[in-house]
């Protein structure tokens, strides 16, 4: 494929000098190729621009749009702004004093042990079916498509569709009715059940990302592994233990760390469903709720402020259990 | 077989004993039936919408979920939706901002992939380690401040605001760009600049044709991204629709006609089907080196 690259020399000669890996960006060959010696100083500043130049529109973006925020919510989080004043209050530690200490706000964070327990439930389903498409199955594709379509599904049809599923009298009550359950529970009107009827829905939207995950996982290890094993008589169960789980531990421990960061950070399915009544208002929607409908902006920043502290110490963990985070799944 | 006899009870066909095979059917058939039974849970959700979404208003409030509906080619309650649920607006929208951000992004982003692997400059440690944590940050949470900003700049409800969200938050493009790079060999730049090439043209003529592979992955990526964004749309256009804030809008003025909600969601997801059946295999590779960052 590189020999077709337009308006090159021919690939033969200069193919040589990648060879060696450190000769990757062009250090050496800078002196011999600069005839302007004569005005050295004047080439220097072109030189060390023109990373810059090629830089400045991602690095512009990436600044403003995502550090500057980041920034402007600790400045915003010891203020009491409401979003509309032109004067700024300092606060001091206030509102993060209110954040861990008025119960509304900190019960939202109860919710998200929901999610994070569903999780696990996520990981082992996407886990079983990851192993049992890694042996060879008829219609494998066919399965696998199946279990990974409703990941790229649009989050607000998924919310229509599980709300269709869960009404009164709706699909889910008639197939319990089948099996003699006559008074099923509401299910996304009784605070007990709310929760895990959305956490419920969102293991049916992301159980295929996970499961295909791993099965690229499984799929990397060596088949003669398992030849091996076949030939020594060890059955299915053996296998698994003794070559896909140690194989896969890695990205298991990456999935798991992951759930953490995103039961705390849960926001789309609950919004969309019930738009955080009945007890399901997560830590997200109270959040943003707090910024744009009270209009309590310096304390919304705190919130976010804490969620971001949270989620970096998890990656921090994830780190130190995980040094070398390469995770190659091509 | 080279089992001498030693042991008993061996079927001469296969090598297994009556007991083994037995066990290995059930166990092919308990695996082949919790398949089935997790596909029926995946599609089972989406057929009964779409049996809803076939049924007019009478027929739907009469009968049950797994009531096929009487007239297959009932589509009055998509055209419903199309016209008064302002699917068509949501579409179009959608596709504009998605055209122009993704445009963006590649620019952007395979430009900035190649000052990072090609170059070696003061600051280039920083640059990468800025773009690493900003992966990190919560972009749900940050949406507090980054509304002022927005705001600040006068682009709310327009949908510049939208675009450059999109183009500015997309930093896994740029480590699939620079990953891919990898593996463009050097001496092709070299050789073009030893033909007197500059910097610019070794960019636009050699590197970029060969990034081709990744730039799909990442149209792939992001188009399902865009399409699927809820809360940028619903925050940052209230006047106007994306698909998805177009879909969420029915909850109010259609609330209790089930059939016009069906079709609408319908509606949204056929063109996720078409995509996925088409790019099946694009869309497993690129969401895996996406989505482990």
């Amino acid at each position: 494929m590189a020999l077709t690259a337009p308006g090159t020399a021919p690939a033969g000669a200069p193919a040589v000098l990648s060879a060696p890996v450190r000769a990757r960006r062009f250090r050496g060959l800078r002196g011999a190729g600069a005839p302007g010696a004569q005005r050295p100083a004047r080439r220097r500043v072109v030189r060390t621009l023109t990373p810059w130049l090629f830089l400045t529109g991602a690095v512009g973006l990436l600044l403003l749009f995502t550090y500057w925020p980041a920034l402007n919510l600790f400045y915003y989080s010891v203020t009491d702004w409401d979003g509309i004043d032109l004067t700024k209050e300092f606060v001091g530690l206030d509102n993060y004093v209110r954040v861990f200490t008025d119960p509304r706000i900190f019960n939202v964070f109860w919710v998200s042990l929901y999610y994070f327990a569903a999780s696990f439930a996520q990981m082992a389903i996407a886990l079983y079916f990851a192993t049992l498409l890694s042996f060879s199955t008829r219609f494998s594709s066919l399965f696998r498509g199946i279990l990974f379509f409703p990941y790229l599904i649009n989050g607000v049809a998924i919310g229509f569709v599980f709300l269709y599923l869960f009404q009164p009298g709706g699909t889910l009550d008639t197939v319990l009715s089948w099996v003699g359950v006559a008074d099923p529970p509401y299910w996304l009107g009784d605070p007990n059940i709310v929760n895990w009827s959305l956490a419920g829905t969102s293991v049916w939207r992301y159980t295929g990302l996970n499961f295909v995950l791993f099965l690229g996982a499984i799929q990397s290890i060596p088949h003669e592994l398992y030849e091996a094993a076949d030939l020594d008589g060890a059955s299915r169960w053996q296998q698994f233990w003794a070559i896909i789980f140690p194989g896969i531990r890695r990205i298991i421990g990456l999935s798991f760390i992951l759930a953490i960061a995103g039961s705390l950070s849960v926001f789309e399915i609950p919004f969309i469903m019930t738009g955080g009544a009945n007890g399901s208002a997560t830590f997200v929607i109270q959040t943003l709720q707090i910024a744009f409908s009270f209009r309590q902006v310096g304390l919304a920043s705190a919130m976010a402020v804490v969620l971001l502290m949270i989620v970096l110490l998890v990656t921090w963990i994830q780190r130190r259990l995980f040094p070398d985070e390469k995770v190659d799944l091509t | 077989m080279t089992a001498l006899g030693a042991l008993p009870r061996r079927d001469a066909t296969d090598g297994r004993t009556v007991g083994q095979r037995v066990r290995s059917l059930s166990a092919t058939s308990a695996k082949y039936l919790s398949l089935i039974i997790a596909s029926v849970i995946t599609l089972l959700p989406l057929s009964v919408l779409l049996f809803a979404s076939l049924k007019t208003a009478p027929e739907y409030a009469q009968s049950g979920p797994f009531d096929p509906p009487a007239n297959w080619f009932h589509f009055d309650n998509f055209v419903t939706a199309f016209t008064s649920g302002k699917m068509l607006e949501g579409f179009v929208n959608t596709g504009i901002i998605l055209g122009v951000s993704l445009v963006g992004t590649i620019l952007l982003g395979t430009m900035a992939a190649y000052a990072l692997d090609r170059f070696d400059f003061r600051g280039r440690k920083l640059v990468m380690a800025l773009f690493l944590i900003a992966t990190l940050i919560p972009s749900v949470t940050s949406q507090v401040a980054t509304f002022q900003l927005i705001n600040g700049m006068g682009l709310y409800d327009t949908k510049a605001a939208l675009i450059l969200l999109f183009m500015g938050t997309d930093i896994i493009a740029i480590y699939l760009f620079i990953q891919f790079m990898q593996s463009i060999p050097v001496s092709l730049d070299e050789a073009a600049m030893i033909d007197g090439a500059n910097r610019w043209t070794i960019y636009w003529r050699v590197v970029l044709p060969l990034l081709k592979p990744a730039i799909a992955t990442v149209v792939i990526i992001k188009g399902i991204a865009v399409y699927n964004e809820f809360y940028a749309p619903f925050l940052y256009l209230p006047s106007e629709g994306m698909i998805s804030t177009a879909l969420f809008r029915f909850k109010g003025p259609f609330g209790a006609q089930w059939e016009v909600i069906a079709a609408g969601t319908i509606v949204v997801i056929v063109p996720t089907l078409i995509a996925f059946l088409l790019l099946q295999r694009w869309i497993y590779r690129g969401l895996t080196s996406g989505a482990v960052k």
